[in-house]
Formats: C-alpha cells, sequence, structure tokens
C-alpha cells in the first residue's frame, strides 16, 4: 500500500509545482502588456497625476516579484482584486470599491459547475454503453455507422452542432428552449429544462471521442491469451466483455472519462456563448474583449487549474486502479 | 413525463418486433444458422435501423409536400438527405475514376480505399480549387459594398445572387467561396508555422538531448497544462491592445500565437519520433562522418519522419482550423473586412429562428458552419483510413 501511497503524493506534488508555474506564466504573460494597467483604465485622456494615483492604488509601483506574490496570495485567499469595468462604473457613480472579480465569478462558477456535471451525467453512461456495443458487434454495419457518426461529431466546430440542435429541438419542434437565461433562485426543474440544450451539445462533442477509446481499450484486450479461454469455455460474447474485459479495461477508460471532463472545461466557452448560459466561459469571453485584465486573469487562472486537477484525477485513478500496483507481492 | 413514457413504449415495441422477426426467421428458413444463431441485440438492432430508414423516406417524402407548413418543417431533414446521397454518389464515381485514370500506382491506391477516404480526398480538392482560385471564381469581391443593390436580399429570390446579400449588401455566396482562401489559408499557414517550429525544435530535442532536450521538454510540459483555446483567448487580449499599438493586423498576431501553441503537442511527436531514428546506425555513421546538425536533422531524420508527421499534420491542421473557426466566432480571430466563415456564423446566426417559415434564409448560417465542419470531418476521413493503413490494422 506504501508503494500506492508515494506515488499518489508524487503525482499531487507535480500537479502542485505545474500550477505554480502556471500561474507564473499567466502573470508573465498578462505584463507582456505594453504601458500598464493604470494607462488601459484611463485611456486616451490620462494625465500623468491620475496615472500615477491609480498605480499607487493598484500596486504598481512595487517590482514585480512583489506583485506576483501579492497576486497569488490574494487568489489563495479567494481575493480575485476588482474588475476595471466595474470599477469604472462604480467611481463614476461616486461609490467605493465596486463588484470584486471574486463576487462576479463566484455564482457563474456554479452554473458551469451545474452544466458540466448534467453534461457528464448524460454522456459517460451513453459512451460506455455504445463504446462495449461497438466492440461488441465489430465490423458490422452498425461499428461503421458509429464510426463515421462519431468522427463526424468529434470533428465538426461545437457552434455548428449546437445550431444544428437549436434548429431541430427548438426552432421546428419547440421542445426546449434556446436561450439558457438561468438566475438564482430558479426551481430545480426549470433550470435542468434551460440547460438541457447546451448539456446536449456538450454531451454530442465528448460522448463520441469517450465511446472511441472505450471501444479501442476493449478490443485491445480481446486478443488476450484469458479472453480466448473465456470464450472457449462456451461463455456468451456479452458476458465475455462485461465479466472479463471490462475490469480490465477500467483504467484507460477512466483515464478518457477524466480527460474528456477536462477537455469540457474549454468546450464550454463556445457552447455558453451560443446559449448565452450566464456560467464562467461566457464572462470569460465578455472580459476578453473589453480588455478587463484582471477578470481575464482570474478565469484563465480558474480553467487552467481545473484542466490540472482534473487530468491529475486521471493520473491518479488510473494508477489506483491497476490491481498489479494495489497488491504489490 | 410524457415524453419519457412514449420512449419506453417505442423500446418496448421495438423489443417484441425484434423477437417477432427472428422467430419468423428461424420458421420461414428451416432454422438457418444465420437465424437461429442471432443474439437479441442483433435483431433489435436490425429493427430499429430499418424504422430509421422508413422514417427518413417519410421525411423525405414529407419535405416535398404540397402543403408549405409540412413542406418548411421536413425542408432541412431533406436537405441533409439529398445532401447525404449526392456527396455519397460524388465519392463513389471519384473512386470509379480513380481506379481508371492515373498512373498504376494511384490506380492501386483508389482499388482498396473506403468510400469515406475517397469522400474525404475529393472534398479537399474541391476545397483547395476554391481557397486557390477564389479570386477568379466568386462573382464579387469579399469586402465590394455591391451599389444599388438591396441590402438583405432573401436567398433564392435574386437570380443574380443565388444566396441573397447582407445587411450591408455584400454578396455571401462570394463570402463563402472567399471564406474558403482567408480561413483554410490562414489555418494552413499557421499549421505549417506550427510544425516548422515544433518541428525543428523537437529533432534538435531528440539529436542533442541532456540539457538541451531537459529544457525544451519541461517548458512544452508547463504550456501543455493549459487548456489551448483559453491560453490562446488570454494571449488575444493582450495580442489586441498591441496591434493597436503597432499598427500590425491582429490576424498576424493570432497566427503567431496558434502556431506556438499547437507547436508543442507537434514538439512532442517529433521528440518522440527523433529519439527512435536518433540510435539508428546510419545516424552512427553520419555523425562519424562528421555531418553537421542542420545535415542531420533535414536529411537523415526528417525523410525517415515524413509518415508519422503526415498524418500529424492533418489532425493537427483539424485543430488549428477549429480554433481559428471558434476564435472568429468568439469575435477575436480574423477581423473584417476579410470573409471568413467563423465570423459569418455569428453575424448570421439570428436567422435560424426564421427556419419555420423561410428555410432558405436559416440555411445561411448553416451553410457556413456546415463549411467548417466538412473540411475537417473530410481531412478526419483521409487521416483514419491513413492510420489504419500504415498501422495495419485489420482485426
Amino acid at each position: 500500500m506504501g508503494n500506492v501511497l508515494t506515488i499518489v503524493l508524487q503525482r499531487l506534488a507535480f500537479g502542485l509545482i505545474t500550477l505554480l508555474i502556471v500561474s507564473m506564466v499567466i502573470f508573465i504573460a498578462v505584463n507582456l502588456l505594453p504601458g500598464d494597467f493604470a494607462e488601459l483604465i484611463l485611456g486616451q485622456g490620462a494625465t500623468p497625476e491620475a496615472v500615477a494615483s491609480i498605480r499607487h492604488d493598484l500596486g504598481l509601483d512595487q517590482s514585480l516579484v512583489t506583485r506576483y506574490f501579492g497576486w497569488l496570495g490574494g487568489m489563495l485567499t479567494g481575493n480575485l482584486g476588482t474588475s476595471f469595468a466595474q470599477l469604472n462604473f462604480q467611481t463614476n457613480l461616486g461609490g467605493g470599491g465596486g463588484v470584486t472579480v471574486a463576487e462576479q465569478i463566484a455564482p457563474r462558477f456554479a452554473n458551469t459547475m451545474f452544466l458540466a456535471s448534467v453534461t457528464a451525467m448524460i454522456a459517460v453512461p451513453i459512451a460506455v454503453t455504445l463504446g462495449i456495443l461497438a466492440a461488441l458487434y465489430r465490423n458490422t454495419v452498425f461499428d461503421r455507422a458509429t464510426n463515421i457518426l462519431t468522427l463526424s461529431s468529434i470533428s465538426s466546430p461545437e457552434f455548428f452542432m449546437a445550431y444544428i440542435l437549436i434548429l431541430f429541438l427548438s426552432v421546428l419542434n419547440p421542445i426546449l428552449p434556446s436561450l439558457s437565461n438561468i438566475y438564482d433562485g430558479m426551481a430545480f426543474g426549470e433550470r435542468l429544462e434551460k440547460t438541457l440544450l447546451p448539456a446536449l451539445t456538450l454531451t454530442l462533442v465528448v460522448t463520441a471521442h469517450m465511446m472511441r477509446m472505450t471501444r479501442a481499450a476493449i478490443i485491445n484486450l480481446l486478443a488476450s491469451p484469458y479472453i480466448e479461454m473465456a470464450r472457449l469455455k462456451g461463455m456468451s460474447p456479452m458476458r465475455v466483455i462485461v465479466k472479463h474485459a471490462l475490469p480490465n479495461a477500467l483504467a484507460p477508460i477512466i483515464n478518457v472519462i477524466a480527460l474528456n471532463l477536462a477537455y469540457l472545461v474549454t468546450g464550454v466557452v463556445v457552447v455558453e456563448v451560443v446559449f448565452v448560459y450566464p456560467g464562467i466561459g461566457q464572462l470569460f469571453v465578455d472580459s476578453v474583449k473589453i480588455r478587463d485584465i484582471p477578470v481575464v486573469q482570474a478565469c484563465c487562472l480558474i480553467f487552467a487549474a481545473a484542466y490540472i486537477l482534473l487530468n491529475l484525477t486521471a493520473d491518479i485513478l488510473s494508477t489506483l486502479s491497476n490491481p498489479r500496483l494495489r497488491h504489490p507481492k | 413525463m410524457s415524453a419519457v413514457f412514449n420512449i419506453a413504449l417505442g423500446i418496448a415495441l421495438i423489443a417484441a418486433l425484434a423477437w417477432v422477426f427472428r422467430l419468423a426467421g428461424q420458421k420461414v428458413t428451416g432454422n438457418a444458422p444465420r437465424f437461429r444463431d442471432m443474439p437479441f441485440g442483433v435483431a433489435f438492432g436490425y429493427i430499429l435501423g430499418a424504422l430509421v430508414l422508413v422514417w427518413l423516406i417519410w421525411a423525405f417524402v414529407q419535405s416535398r409536400s404540397a402543403d408549405l407548413v409540412t413542406a418548411n418543417k421536413f425542408f432541412f431533414l431533406g436537405l441533409a438527405i439529398k445532401g447525404f446521397l449526392l456527396f455519397a454518389a460524388a465519392a463513389w464515381v471519384f473512386r470509379l475514376l480513380g481506379r481508371h485514370i492515373g498512373t498504376a500506382g494511384t490506380r492501386k491506391l483508389f482499388r482498396t480505399i473506403p468510400l469515406t477516404a475517397a469522400f474525404g480526398i475529393l472534398v479537399i480538392i474541391v476545397y483547395a480549387i476554391l481557397a486557390i482560385f477564389a479570386n477568379v471564381i466568386a462573382p464579387h469581391g469579399q469586402d465590394e459594398i455591391l451599389q444599388g443593390v438591396a441590402a438583405n436580399i432573401i436567398p433564392g429570390s435574386d437570380p443574380d445572387f443565388p444566396l441573397g446579400t447582407d445587411q450591408i449588401g455584400r454578396d455571401i455566396l462570394s463570402r463563402l467561396i472567399y471564406g474558403a482562401q482567408n480561413t483554410v489559408g490562414i489555418a494552413f499557414a499557421t499549421t505549417l508555422l506550427a510544425f516548422f517550429i515544433g518541428g525543428s525544435l523537437g529533432f534538435l530535442a531528440a539529436v542533442v538531448g541532456g540539457w538541451t532536450d531537459q529544457i525544451l521538454s519541461r517548458g512544452v510540459d508547463v504550456l501543455m497544462a493549459i487548456p489551448s483555446l483559453i491560453f490562446a483567448l488570454l494571449l488575444m487580449t493582450i495580442a489586441s491592445v498591441w496591434s493597436s499599438r503597432l499598427g500590425i493586423p491582429l490576424t498576424v498576431f493570432m497566427v503567431l500565437i496558434i502556431a506556438v501553441i499547437d507547436s508543442t503537442r507537434v514538439f512532442r511527436l517529433a521528440r518522440a519520433v527523433g529519439q527512435n531514428i536518433v540510435v539508428m546506425d546510419y545516424i552512427e555513421a553520419a555523425k562519424l562522418r562528421g555531418e553537421g546538425m542542420w545535415y542531420l536533422v533535414f536529411k537523415e531524420i526528417l525523410p525517415n519522419a515524413t509518415a508519422p508527421l503526415l498524418a500529424e499534420f492533418g489532425l493537427r491542421f483539424c485543430f488549428v482550423f477549429l480554433t481559428i473557426a471558434a476564435l472568429s466566432f468568439l469575435g477575436v480571430g480574423i477581423q473584417p473586412p476579410l470573409a471568413d466563415w467563423g465570423t459569418m456564423v455569428r453575424d448570421l446566426a439570428a436567422f435560424i429562428s426564421y427556419a419555420q417559415f423561410a428555410p432558405l434564409v436559416a440555411t445561411l448560417p448553416l451553410l457556413a458552419a456546415g463549411a467548417i465542419a466538412l473540411l475537417t470531418v473530410a481531412v478526419n476521413f483521409v487521416v483514419d483510413w491513413m492510420l489504419q493503413k500504415s498501422s495495419g490494422l485489420k482485426e
């Protein structure tokens, strides 16, 4: 057992170091901006005094290293700074502070997690079942048809899938709403209904990939001697796959599921924009357009952290599902 | 709740039909092995497939009905079926031509090619022709605001503008054709750049090894830990400030940014392939001859790594193409007045809501999005076939 623990701890430490370096990369990238935040905020009519005052307020007159650790510390304690857009608006009204980035991100982050989990609930069972079926009936018409369908859905852009679904499920047959205007305090059923169309779009994209990998993982195993043995003793093909092949194919399948959930993190951006879903991806794109640097920086770090975390989980789970590592001789 | 009930009822009905089908097959053929050993799942699949086929034929008939409401409702399904049949027929004819025309080598290639790959090659050729000769093929310029022509002409109403005009009176057909030049051309250039950066650095890491390899590989690890679309969006924000400051078009920055991000994936492959080649005897011989680094990379390693790199080029092109389309769709990619498919989808997307009474108008955004999807699907089909051929997977 100690063996596994060391591996897991090693992976965890490695993930943390990666996250630290990634945060450094993001910080340096943002500091590649010409001029600095103060000039960006004030725009054309900046007087030297105003620039100096804002620079002092934002702590820009300190050294790069001090600012990095200040920013990192803020990130860890949940203080993500103040968004430029909100800052301007609030100061113009004569109010103080303005809405912090954390206040802006928190509800949207919850919405995005909701979308991702609905997608995962639909996609994972379908993908694994279809993958098993395709492996069972490999080289038949069914297998070839699913191969063509999944290859097409992997390679189409997300917004194409989204508009096709809107066309058929929302415009021609008004079953689901095409706009996901979710707000606080909405009933769960209604919320689910409004989330369903974006979730279905993401499902189409993610399922195809998971299914192909599941099929490949199972087919890889079917050549092994113990499968031959099970078949020779007269087991039905379905039982051979479910009882003998599937448990051994679990590691690659878990890996693929986690990797695809990590992919969801990126895919979510485009889909949220199409359906005007109030998630973190929508906020990210809006902030990119108006160059709201603190929000962009924070969203980028959150996306990267989620991505690294899911990859880490994939790594650890596939290690844990390997019986040779769990029961060392 | 009734929807769930209906679905359950449908599944039960198919299951019953499947059981009857298998039983009838056994009785009629006198228990032929084909029906005797048929698992229930297979029978279920046959019935399901047959029902889907019947439904598709019914939908096609509906799309041609005289009643306009019904016809509009099934217009898109009819279009999809027609398109599918047309593409399949074109691919089949293309494969037939390939089997009889050309050198002995290509004829042999076409004899074993699956229909999907033939379709892929055909589509790629058509796109290449459109992209290269866009200036000749397109009836109007891409940013030409036509004088004396109304804006927002509905597709099909004016024979001079088969797809109509957009909100400021530009010909949409011409913009679609120029989109091939801009979107595909920029994606192609970006992929080439990514391959140049990633490939040369990857081979360098493989040949030199040691500290150079360590530094390059760890750097790539860090860059790959950030999801690529997110990183591209972050860098594009910064680039947009720089581009207005320096007066360089944002598109140039986009090409550089995506090339660098995607070169990390190329680097991984090039390094792995290169490391397998570096240990060969002929590399040792070349080193003993006193050949320089440049010779080793380009004359010894590169020719032996073309096959995997070529397949990777196809896949990488798809990723780059989709990333550029997504960025343009989000409004931070290729900038107007250049015609580009991603931007066109975003601009025309609102027309989808007219699908019930003006189906032709609603096809416009789907046409631009479909143009993107068609090319990536085609490239993927070809790459899939190439990989299957090179790995010798018959199974």
